[in-house]
């Protein structure tokens, strides 16, 4: 696995995009892995009836996206201290997703190298659906 | 649309900042790596433990979001829980922070408090009624691992 280092990152540097193509097989294992059966996540004339479209992601999936975008990017050395976000916009199975982010902040404190990161979740039509926030702590090459 | 009649009652204002009985979890192999395959990550140090052994962590640890999981435990820990007049709810966000890593092995208690309740009216659902938990994440060790802040947002269906 790749290993980000701090002296490495740059404000303005993207993390690498992480691609996610949910189906309605993945909402259903993430339903059992989870335990979350609420049925809006399977059942589409349930969601139907509650004014839903149709079967939309779980917003924890979603978060567990944006997770794997953190945890990809600061390979087994970092840390991930902050995972935040919103469920602004409802994701469906069968399109593609996309989980992005961006450098905004590095700085020390307390002897950790921190790097701040705004970060999002975007659908096939460039909407961000997921916008947050992480932080990670990230080592030095020595 | 008219303004209707406030969903909060007294009972709701009442449990605010009172902390839920624990729930206690064990964090098992087969459950971080069923996780982990549901969202698609095969990440090392979530799925295989030979592989995770040799990782700074020396074993196999869950992804952030499992802990979500615990919420989900049938315990009779929703004896209590404020319950919302509206029966749809969809999920409005979630705030992490972590202390220490999640290990396999691990059994963690977590206990829950009601942080703000309020409502929003003709909202994309309709009304809407906003409800913010905090939930503690507390291991074996007395080490806090993880604080979560949670928005879920309830709603009456429109025909």
């Amino acid at each position: 696995m790749n290993q980000t280092y701090f002296e490495d990152v740059e404000v303005g540097s993207d993390v690498p995009t992480l691609r996610k193509d949910p189906t309605p097989q993945q909402l259903v294992k993430y339903a059992g892995a989870s335990g979350d059966f609420y049925q809006i996540h399977y059942d589409v004339e349930y969601a139907n009836n509650n004014g839903l479209p149709g079967i939309i992601l779980h917003g924890a999936l979603k978060n567990a996206f944006l997770g794997q975008l953190m945890t990809d990017y600061i390979g087994h050395h970092g840390s991930l201290k902050k995972l935040s976000c919103q469920y602004r916009g409802m994701d469906v199975p069968g399109t593609p997703v996309f989980a992005k982010g961006t450098v905004v902040k590095k700085y020390v404190e307390n002897g950790e190298n921190l790097v701040e990161c705004e970060i999002w979740l975007e659908n096939h039509e460039g909407q961000k659906t997921t916008p947050g926030y992480a932080i990670v702590s990230l080592p030095e090459k020595s | 649309m008219a303004e209707s009649e406030s969903v909060i009652t007294q009972e709701m204002k009442d449990a605010i900042g009172v902390e839920s009985k624990p729930t206690v979890y064990s964090i098992e192999k087969n459950a971080v790596m069923r996780f982990a395959q549901a969202i698609g990550d095969t990440n090392p140090i979530f799925t295989n433990e030979d592989e995770a052994s040799k990782t700074p962590y020396k074993g196999m640890i869950a992804p952030p979001t499992f802990l979500r999981s615990m919420q989900h435990v049938s315990t009779g820990e929703d004896e209590g829980r404020i319950k919302s007049p509206y029966p749809a709810n969809v999920d409005g966000g979630s705030e992490w922070e972590y202390f220490e890593p999640i290990r396999v092995g691990d059994t963690i208690t977590s206990t829950t408090y009601l942080a703000d309740v309020h409502e929003r009216q003709g909202g994309k659902f309709g009304n809407m009624l906003i409800m913010i938990r905090e939930t503690k994440y507390i291991n074996q060790n007395n080490k806090t691992v993880a604080l979560q802040r949670t928005t879920g947002i309830s709603y009456q269906p429109q025909d």
